[in-house]
């Protein structure tokens, strides 16, 4: 910004209303910047408060305790941390892949007519709310996947040794392993639109000088593109894991709510921001709202570090790319 | 002389399976986006009939609409816009038009940038701590706090963005005229990023309104007509979201006419805004 003289300059004073309002107009915005550093800090000690009676009852072990029982009073964050991470790791495996393949289809092969029309579609997937995204797996991706897709998973994965523990049991429909592919498609438009973006950064010079030499696409991709833009690639997948554990309607219509913990992917669980969901306005007693709360700690904790990693990944992505 | 043609046949291969697998990849997430609009559309417009928008929700196995949920949805939207949308206009002016890039205003767009991103059940639960706690009752006020509070980080964002765009030798003609700074910001400043703002403003309102998970602990929801917003209101994803997790074919249906209404409704939203901003008058 150039330093327009403003009412303290000596060249231009202001005087009478002209004055004031330029001082208030700019101690509004001032004090509404502020503010959203108050925003993040209160919710930080909002959280920590709400906590604290779970935390003096159950004290550290709460995170790595596996019981979670209201009628006896006894809570523990293993269960719904260990759903959480787990749908999060399977919609970055199967993701992440997906999300590349867009960008790269949009960056380099997309005639440039269907460009636009392709990158809105695709962020339209973005823009549907949480919640369809919950119905329609309930009732359409989770019976799909009943029917057709676990039992076959279960037949064949389902007897590899080692690998079988993942696809025993029964098919339920809804489970781990349907929150992590909901979760997948769910992050692939925000993932693959910023690698889109970061990729478009890569310098013509640099493409062209290694098509210059014969290059294939894909070693251009491979060798120049993702190796120039790898920093911004790992924030936009962070941002999307960001996303993908904080995600809550969905993953609670499908995941089936189970406090436990199986190896089977199949079976249902539970993770942080479902347990929320779900329990909270049922939850009768201090100590159990509590413990809610701190779910809800320890899952602003995670997500905040992640997107902040993330968003610092993406800003030095963009100062490199301007200087 | 064979062998490089050999190495070369393989390097071509490559390059057409990756590529070819990237087109697929493009195909499922565009499948998935048709996959869900055929259901929607499929299973809610059955349930698209004029009581839907007359009548109010019903008890389960009798006649309804959704009428009660789609005032209190619209209710708290509004409330949530307006109360948010000047917050983050004002700190996204800070942002682009003060802060000159110094710490405070890095500092501030950061972490409004992991705002943007944070999970909104989080924020949920903050204004239940704040409001629902102290009130003693869930309350429509509660629900559009939370909605403001997630309006206010996709407004500072795109008002930040579409200020910079604005060139400065607008901002020094119109200093050179004496026109004070707080004039040159809102006549000259946002009148020239102002479709891009109302780009922001609409991205901002269709992603409130189909927010489930933080009404569910900070409005609840109400079975009947409400205009107390000092009460629990019923708003339209809640409701969906009740409705579908029931064992009530009646319910389901409802849930599956509301999601399509919402599911409309952002999407148009979403396109107009895209639209809005890629006609925007800022053109560099």
């Amino acid at each position: 910004m150039v330093d327009i003289p403003s009412s303290s300059s000596r060249v231009l004073q202001l005087r009478g209303p002209q004055h004031l309002f330029d001082r208030l107009f700019r101690s509004a915005t001032l004090f509404f910047g502020l503010f959203i550093l108050l925003l993040l800090g209160g919710v930080a000690v909002s959280l920590v408060v709400g906590s604290s009676a779970a935390f003096s009852k159950f004290g550290l072990p709460f995170l790595w305790t596996d019981i979670w029982n209201p009628a006896t009073e006894r809570f523990g964050a293993l269960v719904p941390i260990y759903g959480t991470l787990m749908t999060s790791l399977i919609a970055m495996v199967v993701g992440i892949p997906l999300s590349f393949g867009v960008a790269v289809f949009i960056t380099e092969l997309c005639p440039p007519v269907l460009k636009r029309p392709l990158s809105i579609a695709i962020e339209l997937l973005a823009g549907i709310p949480s919640i369809i995204y919950g119905i329609w797996g309930l009732f359409v991706f989770a019976p799909f996947l009943q029917a057709y897709v676990q039992p076959f998973l279960i037949a064949t994965l389902g007897h590899i040794p080692g690998l079988g523990v993942l696809f025993a049991g029964p098919p339920f429909g809804i489970g781990i392993l349907t929150a992590g592919l909901i979760l997948a498609i769910m992050v692939l438009p925000f993932i693959s639109s910023i690698m889109r973006d970061v990729f478009e950064t890569v310098p013509p010079m640099l493409r062209e000088s290694a098509y210059g030499l014969g290059c294939t696409t894909w070693e251009v991709i491979w060798r120049v593109v993702l190796p120039y833009t790898k920093v911004g690639v790992v924030g936009g997948i962070m941002l999307g894991l960001g996303r993908a554990m904080g995600e809550t309607m969905a993953v609670t219509f499908v995941i089936g709510n189970a406090h436990q913990i199986r190896t089977s992917l199949l079976a249902p669980g539970t993770t942080i921001s479902s347990a929320l969901a779900n329990e909270f306005t049922e939850a009768t007693t201090p100590v159990y709202t509590s413990s809610l709360i701190t779910l809800g700690l320890i899952l602003f904790f995670i997500t905040f570090i992640v997107l902040a990693a993330a968003k610092y990944m993406l800003i030095r992505m963009q100062r490199q790319a301007g200087g | 002389m064979a062998k490089d043609l050999a190495r070369y046949a393989r390097r071509q291969r490559k390059n057409w399976i990756v590529l070819g697998l990237s087109l697929c990849a493009t195909g499922v997430g565009l499948f998935f986006l048709g996959a869900i609009l055929y259901a929607l559309l499929v299973e809610g417009i059955a349930a698209i009939r004029p009581s839907l928008f007359t009548e109010m929700t019903p008890a389960p196995g009798s006649d309804g609409g959704l009428l009660n949920a789609l005032f209190g949805s619209a209710v708290m939207t509004i409330v949530g816009t307006v109360v948010g949308t000047p917050i983050g206009v004002l700190v996204g002016t800070y942002v682009a038009e003060y802060s000159r890039g110094n710490k405070l205003g890095q500092a501030i767009q950061f972490i409004n940038d992991v705002l943007l991103s944070a999970p909104s059940i989080i924020v949920g639960l903050f204004i239940y701590q704040l409001m629902v706690v102290p009130m003693g009752h869930f309350s429509g006020w509660a629900g559009s706090m939370t909605l403001a509070i997630l309006v206010i980080p996709v407004v500072t964002r795109t008002t930040v963005d579409m200020l910079a765009l604005v060139p400065n030798a607008l901002r020094e003609a119109a200093a050179a005229l004496g026109t004070p700074k707080w004039r040159i910001t809102v006549s000259v400043c946002y009148r020239a990023a102002r479709q891009g703002m109302l780009t922001g403003i609409m991205l901002a309102v269709a992603r409130i309104s189909g927010e489930t998970a933080p009404l569910l602990f900070t409005v609840l929801s109400n079975q009947f007509w409400s205009t107390d917003m000092n009460r629990p209101i019923a708003s339209l994803p809640v409701v969906i979201s009740n409705f579908a997790l029931s064992p009530y074919p009646d319910w389901q249906r409802l849930a599956w006419g509301g999601a399509l209404l919402i599911t409309l409704a952002i999407l148009c939203l979403n396109i107009t805004a895209r639209s809005l901003a890629s006609f925007g008058s800022i053109k560099q």
